[in-house]
């Protein structure tokens, strides 16, 4: 482990620098996906941290459409403009709703906490669909181009800015889940998949560790909902439908859950399959996106992130 | 000598059949008790009800003094009670290390989020809980991979690195060899008595009762039929036939 863990560092930090630069080369619409998958990836680790638990979420979308929402709102009815505070508030209203649902939700497990959170995440959205003159109903709200760090800007320096600041946030969260992770509290939560009666006899709360994952999972997909809102500006009730959910769990299975680094791998490889596979069959990308989740599932069951094990099993060969 | 675990009229029934019926026994500090009995008499319940995973329909149970009745098995832990299982209860996707420490910072209490679990202080100590239970060269294993007989020994290992004052084994040596039952007892024995933690545990080997308990107490459907001094207990006729069977 201490011999593998700078190799991971300096893996992490290079891989950022790399990230950071490819504006360089790389066009404005590539920029926007990886803008989208890298805020995305952020709701995926969100469920992937939940998966280690074994605690499967078909109703994530609610933390991220809060998220957004928190934003949208923000921006609407006190005219905030500031990225960062936006997120802030998105982040704070994320962990709010989390800390208050998981007080319930927490004691439940397998099918129930699933499908408690779906409950959950389409009562906000027919909230969200009926109650129009606040939350614009099915028009959504339209967010305007935000400040940044108190710079005005606009067309391709805001597409570059909110690029690098999705790039920033995502590495700052991946690594605080990892350290997470890496806690007493994290192996709690592997603890918990295996052997929960065993966890209790070890003097320790089950249920506080599940509420403080939770908690955080709710927290991430807020900040992942803001960032989709700054980025694309503009956002419907469909950010908490039930298929947007069932897309995180689909991303989460695709890129793996044995690394913080999956879900962003994941994330990116989704978001270009499926603008590829739109573009080339519009009418049949979902049967795309199906066939290639099956072909996941039966030959590379720990995600494609699982790829990187079979090539370091190789190398040191 | 004090108390340290006392009953009081302790009653459980499962429908219609009786596993624990005006239970009064009391088990003093220091002390290592072994518990006989035959299927369903009572034995493994009796651990149930003490560790507050089952709740008894009248009665209580006092630890030091303390009526933990009502308490939940997380509470009754923090009080200073862990025990093993009949069937090891373990965390087979990590570690073997990796369990211990996660043991060694629950009995600290620091279950936090954010400083790592594998702090090198606490490596250590949980290589040393490993050594004494003569699993230290499995350290880096995953649990799922260990042989049976060493999945027993993490089990019990876990419960003890928590430094309880009240030990309870369920069968410890159930589904070990009948040539490495008393190695296995030898090695516990061995931690357990240089660290002066009270001990009861369930057995159906009489002579690994006779061994290695100073006080036995015999269970029979719901009821405590017999108890003292082991030799003495496991030569009376009523007591083998209720335990074996026979005379």
């Amino acid at each position: 482990m201490p011999a593998r863990a700078p190799t991971a560092i300096l893996l992490f930090l290079g891989a950022l620098i790399l990230l950071a630069a490819v504006p360089l080369v790389l066009s404005g619409w590539i920029l926007f996906l990886l803008t989208v998958a890298g805020a995305k990836a952020l709701a995926v680790l969100g469920v992937v941290l939940l998966l280690r638990g074994k605690l499967l979420t078909f109703g994530h979308a609610l933390y991220y459409a809060v998220g957004a929402y928190a934003a949208g709102m923000a921006v609407k009815y006190f005219g905030v403009r500031e990225a960062l505070l936006l997120l802030a508030l998105a982040l704070l209203a994320g962990v709010a709703m989390s800390a208050f649902l998981g007080l319930l939700v927490a004691r439940y497990r397998a099918v129930y906490f699933a499908l408690l959170n779906l409950a959950f995440s389409m009562v906000l959205y027919g909230m969200l669909l009926k109650l129009y003159s606040i939350t614009g109903g099915t028009d959504g709200l339209g967010i305007p181009e935000p400040t940044l760090a108190g710079f005005e800007l606009g067309g391709s320096s805001l597409r570059l800015a909110m690029y690098e600041l999705t790039v920033v946030l995502t590495a700052v969260l991946v690594y605080l889940t990892y350290r997470f992770f890496a806690s007493p509290t994290g192996y709690t939560l592997r603890a918990i998949r295996d052997n929960e009666v065993r966890v209790e006899y070890m003097g320790v709360s089950v249920w506080r560790a599940v509420y403080v994952s939770y908690v955080i999972a709710g927290g991430l997909a807020a900040v992942s909902g803001c960032l989709i809102a700054l980025s694309v500006g503009h956002i419907t009730p469909d950010l908490s439908f039930w298929s947007q959910s069932g897309e995180f769990v689909f991303v989460a299975i695709l890129g793996g859950t044995g690394s913080m680094l999956a879900p962003v791998i994941g994330s990116v490889l989704f978001e270009f399959v499926r603008n590829y596979a739109f573009e080339l069959s519009p009418y049949t990308w979902q049967m795309t996106l199906g066939i290639i989740l099956l072909l996941i599932i039966f030959f590379l069951p720990g995600g494609v992130w699982s790829l990187t094990a079979l090539v370091v099993r190789r190398g040191s060969r | 000598m004090s108390a340290l675990l006392e009953t009081v009229g302790l009653t459980r029934f499962f429908g219609s059949v009786r596993a624990a019926e005006d239970l009064n026994m009391r088990v003093d500090q220091g002390e290592v008790v072994g518990i006989i009995g035959s299927n369903g008499s009572g034995k493994t319940t009796f651990l149930n009800l003490a560790t507050g995973y089952l709740k008894p329909e009248r009665g209580s149970i006092l630890l030091g003094g303390r009526d933990t009745t009502a308490l939940p098995p997380r509470a009754i832990t923090r009080l200073g009670v862990a025990r093993s299982f009949q069937i090891p209860q373990l965390y087979l996707g990590m570690t073997v290390l990796e369990t211990v420490l996660l043991s060694l910072a629950a009995r600290a209490g620091r279950i936090g989020v954010w400083a790592p679990l594998k702090r090198s202080d606490r490596s250590e100590e949980g290589l040393q809980v490993l050594a004494q239970f003569g699993l230290a060269a499995h350290a880096g294993r995953l649990v799922g991979e260990l042989p049976e007989g060493s999945r027993k020994l993490l089990d019990i290992a876990l419960a003890v690195a928590l430094r309880p004052r009240l030990l309870l084994m369920d069968e410890p040596t159930a589904g070990v060899s009948t040539e490495d039952k008393f190695e296995v007892m030898d090695t516990l024995v061995g931690v357990i008595s240089g660290s002066g933690i009270t001990t009861i545990f369930v057995e159906h080997d009489m002579d690994v009762v006779l061994r290695y308990s100073r006080r036995v107490l015999v269970f029979d459907q719901g009821l405590v039929i017999a108890q003292g001094e082991p030799a003495a207990v496991l030569a009376d006729p009523e007591v083998r036939r209720a335990v074996l069977g026979h005379v």
